[in-house]
């Protein structure tokens, strides 16, 4: 008898092996990645079923969905990941409309060439952050585009989640008067990142703020359940958020900048970047408007999680035709916090 | 932050504004022209014009490297950039600066062409290095700030024999440029742009020292106060020259001392010196052609000139018509007082050169100030009046 066992399949080679063609060709290498990599990584009934979809029951209240696309460079950062800030990321744009976080979709992308250690590497931080923030990958897809067609990996997330009764998180309820409230020091994720890129290598111990808030969300909206509006200030920093805010609720925001929390590493590689911190990104930081007799009791509940032990009431709406956000600075004047232009550049001298 | 928060200390601003209302003389004005974006940004970023009295004003002057750099010039770094294989090396807000046919070094990338920003020249001189096949261009622009780097890479290159690397220079002078501004019609003769002192450079000057700024103190008798980027020292040279304005002096008076002495920075000086030799004349965008007013690389290190290497023959191109970076260059004109200004012309959208940088005098302006142009316009003109 010879050795030949029919039902051997030789395990994909996670030390040295590389994405090819194959992995997304919808043959045996594909089914044996997926296999051996995300449903090993994810698991869970949904996948198991091994269908193209995720059969899921349908609740009687208000559903929302939310995607989002991570495309970072470089996909390791102090930190974080790719792998999980795809899952934080579209966590939070859920949690931010006031909803409960149930299901993930994910879509991953990948370049030819691609070193399948890091892939591995990603998709179990991407695995390890979903069963921590508790909201499973139910169903994914995989696609390989040849090399020079992709940066490594690219990886789409979709999000499902319920709205509790009675909340109505929107930033066109923002109402004059009402006050803005941040939680937590701005910049972090933005300058890990940054101190990373190839053009710009610089030594520092800032890591990124990568997080998911729905459990900070969670809290609270069990203390303030009319909540106005939530948001994460993500690409364009604080300032875009606010900006939005002002747009969709067709008021004016002032805020102060002696309250707004920045950590002072981050305050000082903005500084020699010629970089404002308020357009730099975050991934773990929410804004949350509330009517002013809220603001208190909402700054307590957001002190009282860890994700928002840092929180701080930093502005307020205001009635303003032009509706500019605008700051007044700790030197004493007041200036405009305006859209970015393009990409926040650097000075020249 | 240490060292720096002191120098954006509210407190000792209030201070500073109370002491200039006391000293500014209600019956006359003062204007006095920051020439260095730098300053510019400072005063619209800390919105220190809402600290000083209605009689001191601020005239924005030209010195933002990316402003006053002409078309022509960016036009030919576009086709230097165009060229199969080469790449092209430049710092940040060059690439937003619009040039002919529409185009700017960011839209030339998008349409193909190797287009990359450092953050220093040691950076392009990294890239030609890491990069031995290609032809390596530093697209090099500003004012003596950033001339001595430009140097130090030509003498590596040269020492390293990196014959894939060159540099397009486009270096300027600050003397020249001021000379400029008070030789101007409007300034000499006409009066339309009265001007009664000046901020001197911060970073400039930690270069080239205060001594150069002498000989405009003594032969226009216009004051000139040597003031860091921090808003503080922008606060404490606006109270100097009013000072010198009252006493009718004309001197050059340093704020600055932490970082600049009389004679500057030696070792920079001489490097300067080595490698690069003064141009007879150069087109300054707003300014027009300015005689010894840019720096060329010398004969010894011809072979690390693009300009020499890639035949460059610069061709002057006229600015947009409805564009008044010219005028807000030399402080005829204001940002609102521009057409096209925050409707044509936005940061998203530069019309002119003065949009492009956050040193610019209109970007600055569109982007901490323009609150103030609706208020003002929303007072009533007779209200305004008393």
């Amino acid at each position: 008898m010879s050795g030949v066992r029919s039902d051997y399949i030789r395990p994909v080679d996670f030390k040295h092996g590389r994405v090819d063609m194959s992995h997304g060709g919808g043959g045996r290498a594909m089914a044996q990645l997926i296999d051996e990599l995300f449903l090993r990584a994810f698991d869970n009934d949904w996948l198991r079923q091994g269908n193209d979809g995720a059969l899921l029951p349908a609740s009687a209240g208000r559903m929302v969905v939310a995607t989002d696309s991570h495309v970072v460079s470089p996909l390791f950062f102090a930190g974080g990941d790719i792998g999980c800030l795809a899952v934080h990321g579209t966590i939070n744009d859920v949690a931010m409309m006031g909803a409960a976080p149930l299901w993930l979709a994910a879509t991953f992308i990948l370049e030819e060439g691609f070193p399948l250690a890091d892939l591995k590497r990603i998709v179990e931080s991407m695995a390890a952050a979903a069963r921590e923030a508790g909201v499973p990958v139910v169903t994914g897809d995989t696609k390989v585009v040849e090399r020079g067609k992709g940066d490594g990996v690219f990886i789409t997330t979709t999000g499902f989640g319920a709205v509790r009764d009675g909340v109505h998180v929107s930033g066109d309820r923002i109402r004059p008067g009402d006050k803005a409230l941040l939680s937590g020091t701005i910049g972090d994720h933005g300058v890990a990142i940054m101190s990373l890129r190839e053009n710009l290598t610089f030594a520092t111990t800032i890591e990124s703020d990568t997080a998911a808030l729905h459990g900070l969300v969670a809290t609270m909206l069990d203390a303030v359940p009319g909540l106005r509006a939530l948001r994460d200030p993500t690409r364009g920093g604080l300032a875009t958020t606010l900006n939005e805010f002002a747009r969709q609720s067709k008021c004016g925001i002032v805020i102060d900048e002696r309250r707004i929390p920045v950590r002072r590493e981050v305050a000082a590689a903005c500084e020699f970047l010629g970089l404002d911190p308020l357009y730099v990104a975050n991934e773990g930081k929410l804004v949350a408007i509330a009517a002013p007799e809220d603001a208190d009791r909402l700054l307590a509940a957001m002190r009282a999680h860890p994700l928002g032990h840092g929180a701080a009431i930093v502005g307020e709406a205001i009635a303003d035709p032009h509706h500019f956000v605008q700051m007044d600075t700790s030197f004493g004047g007041r200036r405009i916090v305006d859209w970015l232009a393009g990409e926040q550049l650097p000075r020249i001298c | 932050m240490k060292y720096i928060d002191e120098f954006r200390d509210g407190e000792v601003a209030r201070g500073l504004a109370a002491a200039i209302r006391r000293e500014a003389r209600p019956e006359r004005s003062y204007h006095l022209m920051e020439f260095c974006g730098g300053h510019t940004h400072a005063i619209s970023r800390y919105g220190l014009m809402d600290l000083l009295p209605g009689n001191v004003r601020m005239v924005h002057g030209p010195g933002c490297p990316v402003c006053v750099l002409p078309i022509g010039r960016i036009d030919s770094a576009i086709e230097l950039a165009a060229r199969p294989g080469l790449i092209l090396c430049t710092y940040a807000d060059t690439m937003r600066v619009p040039a002919s046919k529409g185009l700017s070094l960011l839209k030339a990338k998008a349409r193909g062409a190797d287009v990359r920003m450092v953050y220093s020249s040691a950076d392009a001189l990294r890239i030609a290095r890491e990069h031995p096949a290609r032809d390596v261009v530093f697209f090099a622009i500003g004012f003596e700030t950033t001339t001595p780097p430009t140097a130090v890479a030509i003498r590596r290159a040269a020492a390293e024999q990196l014959g894939n690397f060159s540099v397009f220079c486009n270096h300027v002078l600050t003397p020249a440029a001021i000379a400029n501004i008070l030789e101007s019609p409007e300034v000499r003769d006409l009066g339309t742009v009265p001007l009664d002192g000046f901020i001197g450079p911060a970073h400039v000057s930690t270069v080239i020292g205060s001594q150069p700024y002498e000989y405009f103190a003594e032969e226009y008798q216009r004051p000139v106060v040597i003031a860091g980027f921090e808003p503080l020292d922008v606060m404490q040279a606006i109270l100097m020259l009013v000072r010198q304005c009252n006493d009718g002096r004309a001197e050059v008076e340093n704020e600055f001392t932490r970082a600049v002495t009389r004679d500057g920075n030696q070792k920079a000086k001489a490097l300067v010196a080595d490698v690069f030799e003064l141009r007879r004349t150069f087109e300054w965008r707003g300014l027009g052609e300015v005689p010894y007013s840019a720096l060329q690389i010398k004969e010894r290190y011809r072979a690390f000139d693009a300009e020499a290497r890639y035949g460059i023959t610069c061709r002057s191109v006229r600015d947009n018509k409805a564009c008044e970076c010219g005028a807000i260059l030399r402080g005829v004109k204001k940002p609102a007082d521009c057409k096209v200004f925050g409707t044509v012309c936005t940061p998203e959208n530069p019309i002119g050169s003065c949009m492009v940088s956050s040193e610019g005098a209109c970007a600055a302006h569109y982007t901490y100030g323009r609150y103030k142009d609706v208020i003002k316009a929303a007072v009533p003109a007779a209200e305004r009046a008393q």
